[in-house]
């Protein structure tokens, strides 16, 4: 049989491809038919410009907030709580993780506790960091770190467990000691579920940033977010969430390039 | 156990093979196997793998293990390595007993192991790596054994681009670059197509003619087994037992002409019979 498959058949077989150009149209249409929607509601009078601002709106509110520095200025506090929070979870996560999924008596000290720890929302503990360590950038940095530490700690550890132990008994008929099996095979072999799990959590961590800044904080994408909240200035708002998204993406992106650099053997 | 020199036109001696006793005498065993039991516990029920076996494996001789599968063959295997301890009984290299792995018997494992974060000049490279040996002296070895296995144009390839059939051939040059004093496989063709098996048997042969070094190869494929090995023990299903040591009678160099010989028909026939047994056994 060879008569060529048509286009709506290859749309509606599960899991057959279809041409690029066609992913890329259909990507764009979403997004048209969602700025087109919001359009639609804002400039046609549907919904009241004090609810649902419209895309004018923001983007005059971008250019507002842009010119008199504000946004930057709430950007890089934003930044830099996620960055730092992040780093310092990820710098003790990261080896401790590989040596909970490696040794069982790591594993067995660690895992109950760390288990129970990462069932209890972050939210809950925000009170209790403000009144331990105050409302400065500190406690904020405190929430992200919380926030991702253990779940952190969890995934790298399953990453660890999942590494062939036929790849550690071929190093160990090669002549690698202990020490050598862990630095030279283990971390490797690893290495790329790492960048995943770091890629994930990165995520996670801009939503417990935000979090932390609406509830207490004096700088920040959150906080002119809350300010805007209270000034019925709901385009501020929309423009906050907008950068956030795109800071998100950001990042994301980054740690796209990171893996395709770091572990080019596993892509 | 007994010990079974199938007969062949020309003498023993004409082809420069004895019988397992004069063929010990002639060179002191490298490897023994002395009384090895393993026993192990699964779901409260104690299941013994291998059942008091006792292996002599002179030196530079390629002996091979057959036996149906769950006859612990694989399990012999990993003890030699120092992968996995015996419940009782000795296993001995030279004159040191086997005491957790280590680079004098490497190894070739059925699964691909290769380490895919590094090159294949690099994972041939990995063991002189860790016993820090200089640079330039590596690259040699390195180029050598690259070069038997016929790997020189993908020193540069990570394993993800190669087929698995160049995989197990790192394999055999990343163990072989080790200079181990035992090479042991468990099953490294098992994994691969007829055809490229076929193309590794050969390979191996032509590599082992230039080398020479001692291997326990572990398969459940007879005609593997004759092709490859000095000598053959067939092994029992569980518990896994030696039943049966056979001297190939066929000279070497080999080629795979050679499956259609009286001899090798005359060795697999014996082992068929063996192992036939051995489903019988099973039944009841």
């Amino acid at each position: 049989m060879a008569r060529k498959r048509s286009l709506i058949d290859a749309c509606l077989t599960p899991k057959s491809e279809v041409p690029a150009s066609l992913r890329y149209a259909v990507s764009t249409l979403t997004w048209l038919a969602v700025i087109g929607l919001w359009s639609l509601a804002t400039y046609g009078g549907f919904m009241k410009d004090i609810f649902l601002p419209s895309p004018t709106a923001v983007i005059g509110a971008f250019f507002r907030l842009f010119e008199d520095g504000t946004l930057q200025q709430h950007i890089w506090a934003s930044l830099q709580v996620v960055v730092i929070g992040f780093l310092i979870s990820s710098l003790i996560a990261v080896p401790l993780g590989l040596l909970m999924g490696t040794f069982r008596v790591v594993q067995a000290g660690l895992e109950p506790l760390v288990n129970f720890i990462r069932y209890l929302p972050v939210t809950s503990f925000v009170p209790l960091f403000i009144l331990w360590i105050g409302i400065g950038i500190e406690q904020r940095i405190m929430v992200i770190f919380f926030g991702t530490f253990f779940q952190q700690l969890v995934m790298i550890a399953d990453v660890s467990r999942g590494v062939s132990k036929d790849l550690l008994n071929a190093s160990y008929t090669l002549g690698a000691s202990r020490r050598d099996a862990l630095l030279h095979v283990l971390t490797p072999a690893a290495l790329p579920g790492i960048v995943d799990t770091l890629r994930i959590t990165m995520g996670w961590a801009w939503t417990y940033l935000v979090v932390a800044e609406l509830v207490a904080a004096s700088s920040g994408l959150g906080y002119i977010s809350m300010k805007a909240m209270r000034g019925f200035q709901v385009d501020v708002i929309f423009l906050a969430i907008a950068v956030i998204g795109l800071l998100g993406l950001f990042t994301d992106t980054v740690f796209r390039l990171v893996r395709l650099r770091l572990v080019p053997w596993a892509n | 156990m007994s010990v079974v020199q199938l007969q062949r036109e020309t003498s023993p001696a004409e082809a420069g093979i004895g019988t397992a006793t004069s063929g010990a005498s002639a060179t002191e065993p490298r490897l023994r196997i002395k009384d090895v039991r393993l026993e192990y516990s699964t779901r409260g029920k104690n299941v013994v793998a291998i059942d008091n076996i006792s292996i002599d494996v002179p030196d530079n001789q390629f002996a091979v293990i057959v036996g149906p599968s769950g006859c612990g063959k694989s399990s012999l295997l990993y003890l030699v390595a120092g992968l996995a301890e015996p419940t009782s009984g000795e296993i001995l290299l030279g004159n040191e007993e086997v005491d957790g792995p280590g680079p004098d018997r490497g190894m070739v494992f059925q699964s691909y192991t290769l380490f895919p974060w590094l090159t294949v000049r690099e994972n041939v490279e990995f063991g002189l790596k860790r016993r820090r040996m200089p640079a330039k002296q590596r690259e040699e070895i390195v180029n050598r054994y690259l070069n038997e296995t016929g790997l020189a144009a993908f020193h540069d390839a990570y394993p993800k681009q190669l087929s698995g059939g160049m995989m197990q051939r790192v394999a055999i040059a990343r163990a072989l670059a080790n200079d181990p004093k035992i090479l042991l496989m468990d099953e490294p063709f098992g994994a691969l197509d007829s055809q490229t098996r076929n193309s590794m048997q050969k390979l191996l042969l032509r590599v082992w003619e230039e080398n020479r070094k001692t291997v326990l190869f572990v398969t459940h494929d007879i005609d593997e087994a004759i092709l490859l090995g000095d000598r053959i023990y067939v092994m029992t299903a569980r518990p896994g037992r030696l039943k049966e040591e056979i001297i190939v009678p066929i000279p070497r160099p080999r080629s795979m002409d050679m499956v259609m010989d009286a001899e090798f028909i005359a060795v697999k026939r014996r082992i068929l019979d063996l192992l036939k047994n051995e489903i019988k056994d099973d039944e009841h």
